[in-house]
C-alpha cells in the first residue's frame, strides 16, 4: 500500500479529479494549503507595508492506494495537473503501513478501496 | 419655494441610493470566487470616488442642463449656476443641489451594475477608463434624452419613473455586450464557479432592498402621496418576485434556495423601478410574480444555450427585468395613481405600450452599440482582459496586491 500526496495548482483540481475517475480512483481527500517552491509568491502591500515572497494557495491531494493503482494514479495526476510551467506542483509517494476501515474494522488492502 | 419635508426626504433618499453601491459590492462580491472578492469591492468603491467627481464637474451638466440634442448643455459645468434655490422644471420644492446629488447616486450605481458581467477577468486600469467613457458617452446622453429638459424621449411621452431604461436596461445591455466582447472566464466549462460567500449575497440583497426605497420612493422628489405609492409598490413587487423565484426553483429543481430568493427580490426591484410612480398595488404584484419567471429563463436556459459568460447575471436580471418593467409600465400605468403620468394599455391607451417599446428598443440599440465601440477602443490601447495567469491567480493578488482571507495568521 502507498499513500500518494500531491500538491497542485487550485485551478487544476477538476482536471485531476476527472483523470483519477477515469482510472477508477474514487477515494481522495483534498485540502487547501499554502506554499511555494521555485515559483515565488506575489508581493502583497497593506497600507504601504510590503510582505514579500508571500505564499500562494495550493491544493493537497491525499490518496491511499494498493500497489497496482500506484502508477495509474501518478499518471492521472500528471495528466491533469501538468502545464509545463513552474508551479505545477509535486507528487510524493510514501509507504503506507496499515489502513483500517472504521465501519467494519477491516484492515489492509481490502480496507483501502 | 423650498419645502423642508421634501428636502429632508430627498437628502435621505440620496443617502439610501448611495448605500446601494456598497450593497451591490457585497451582492456581487459574495458571488465571485474568494480570490476575486476584493477586486469587485474595489471596482464598486472606485466608481463611487471617480463618478462622484465626474458628476459634479461635467456629468450633471451633460445630463440635465437644458438643451436640445445629443447631450445636455455645458452651462452647468462644475455646478456653475446650480445653487441652493429650487430649479422648478426638475423639482420646485427642494434646492437644486439636492436634486443634483440625488441624481449623482444614480449615475454612480449604473456603471457599477455592469461589473456583474466582467467580474473575475477585467483589467483594473481598463475598467477605470471604460467606466469614465461609458458615463460620459452612454449614461449622460441617455439620461438627458429620458429625463433632461429638451430630451427627445421625454418629449415622446415615455414613462420611466425611477430609471428602468436609464439605469437597468442601459447597464443590462452593456453587460451583455461586455460578456460577449470579453469572452468566457478560463476553465469555465470544467469548473463552474460557485459563490464563495452566500451570506454576503444575502446581506447585499437586504441592503439593496432597503436602499431601493430611496431609489423609487425618492424619485417622487417630494414627501408626498406619490412617494408613498412608490414605496408600497416597490416593497410589494420585491416580495412577490422573491417568493415566486423561490417557488419556481422548488418546482423546477426540487428545493428553494436563498440565492434564488435574493435573485428574485432584486429582479422584482428592477422591474418595479420604471413603474413605481404610475401603477397601483395589484399590477405591482403581477409585475413581481412574472419578472422572476422571465429572469429565471434568462439565467438558467438562455445563458447556457448561447454560452455568453455574464458572470453574475447583470444582463439576465437587470436588462431582462428592466425590459419587462418598462413594458409593464405601458400596460398598467394609470392616471388615477399619477395624474401627470399616462394611462397604459389596460386603462384604454395602447399607444403608451408602443412608446415604451420604442424607448426600450432605442436604449438597447444605442447603449449596446456604444458599449461595443468603447470596449474596442479601450482594448486597442491597453487591452481589457487580464492575462490567463493573472486570472487563475485571482484579481485580488494580481491587480491589487492584497487578499481578502488569510489561511495562516
Amino acid at each position: 500500500m502507498k499513500l500518494i500526496v500531491a500538491i497542485i495548482q487550485p485551478d487544476k483540481l477538476e482536471e485531476v479529479k476527472e483523470e483519477l475517475y477515469k482510472e477508477e480512483v474514487n477515494l481522495i481527500t483534498v485540502s487547501e494549503v499554502l506554499g511555494h517552491g521555485r515559483q515565488k509568491g506575489v508581493t502583497e502591500i497593506y497600507r504601504g507595508a510590503k510582505e514579500t515572497g508571500n505564499l500562494l494557495r495550493k491544493i493537497r491531494l491525499e490518496i491511499a492506494v494498493n500497489e497496482s493503482f500506484v502508477e495509474p494514479t501518478i499518471k492521472a495526476i500528471v495528466k491533469g495537473a501538468k502545464t509545463g510551467e513552474t508551479g505545477d506542483g509535486k507528487i510524493f509517494i510514501l509507504d503506507l503501513k496499515e489502513c483500517v476501515r472504521i465501519r467494519t474494522e477491516e484492515r489492509g488492502g481490502v480496507a483501502i478501496g | 419655494m423650498i419645502n423642508s419635508g421634501d428636502t429632508a426626504w430627498v437628502l435621505i433618499s440620496s443617502a439610501l441610493v448611495l448605500l446601494m453601491t456598497p450593497a451591490l459590492a457585497f451582492f456581487y462580491g459574495g458571488m465571485v470566487r474568494r480570490k476575486n472578492i476584493l477586486s469587485v469591492l474595489m471596482q464598486c468603491f472606485i466608481v463611487m470616488c471617480v463618478l462622484s467627481i465626474h458628476w459634479v464637474l461635467i456629468g450633471y451638466s451633460l445630463s440635465f442642463a437644458p438643451a436640445k440634442g445629443f447631450w445636455g448643455g455645458l452651462q452647468w459645468f462644475g455646478l456653475r449656476g446650480v445653487g441652493l434655490e429650487p430649479y422648478a422644471d426638475y423639482a420646485a420644492t427642494i434646492p437644486h443641489q439636492a436634486f443634483m446629488i440625488y441624481q449623482a447616486m444614480f449615475a454612480i450605481i449604473t456603471p457599477a451594475l455592469i461589473i456583474g458581467a466582467f467580474a473575475e477577468r477585467m483589467k483594473f486600469s481598463a475598467f477605470l477608463i471604460f467606466t469614465l467613457l461609458w458615463a460620459t458617452f452612454v449614461y449622460a446622453p441617455l439620461c438627458h434624452w429620458v429625463w433632461g429638459i429638451g430630451g427627445f424621449l421625454r418629449n415622446l411621452g415615455a414613462l420611466d419613473f425611477a430609471g428602468g431604461t436609464v439605469v437597468h436596461i442601459n447597464a443590462g445591455i452593456a453587460a451583455l455586450v461586455t460578456a460577449v466582447v470579453l469572452g468566457k472566464r478560463t476553465n469555465l466549462n470544467r469548473n463552474v464557479p460557485t459563490p464563495h460567500n452566500m451570506p454576503f449575497v444575502v446581506l447585499g440583497t437586504g441592503l439593496l432592498w432597503f436602499g431601493w426605497f430611496g431609489f423609487n420612493a425618492g424619485s417622487a422628489l417630494a414627501a408626498n402621496g406619490l412617494a408613498v405609492n412608490a414605496f408600497v409598490v416597490t416593497n410589494t413587487a420585491a416580495a412577490a418576485a422573491g417568493l415566486s423565484w423561490a417557488l419556481i426553483e422548488w418546482w423546477h429543481n426540487g428545493k428553494p434556495t436563498i440565492f434564488g430568493l435574493c435573485s428574485g427580490a432584486v429582479a422584482g426591484l428592477v422591474a418595479i423601478t420604471p413603474a413605481a410612480g404610475f401603477v397601483s398595488l395589484i399590477p405591482a404584484i403581477i409585475i413581481g410574480l412574472l419578472v422572476s419567471g422571465f429572469c429565471f429563463i434568462a439565467v438558467t436556459m438562455i445563458k447556457p444555450r448561447f454560452g455568453y459568460d455574464d458572470s453574475l447575471d447583470a444582463f439576465g436580471v437587470h436588462c431582462v427585468g428592466g425590459i419587462w418593467g418598462a413594458l409593464a409600465t405601458g400596460l398598467f400605468a394609470s392616471k388615477a395613481v399619477n395624474a401627470s403620468g399616462a394611462d397604459g394599455l389596460f386603462f384604454g391607451n395602447p399607444k403608451q405600450l408602443l412608446i415604451q417599446f420604442v424607448v426600450v428598443a432605442l436604449t438597447i440599440l444605442y447603449a449596446g452599440t456604444m458599449t461595443m465601440i468603447i470596449y474596442k477602443i479601450v482594448d486597442l490601447f491597453i487591452g481589457v482582459r487580464v492575462d490567463e495567469k493573472s486570472e487563475l491567480m485571482g484579481l485580488d493578488l494580481t491587480q491589487h496586491r492584497e487578499r481578502a482571507y488569510t489561511i495562516l495568521e
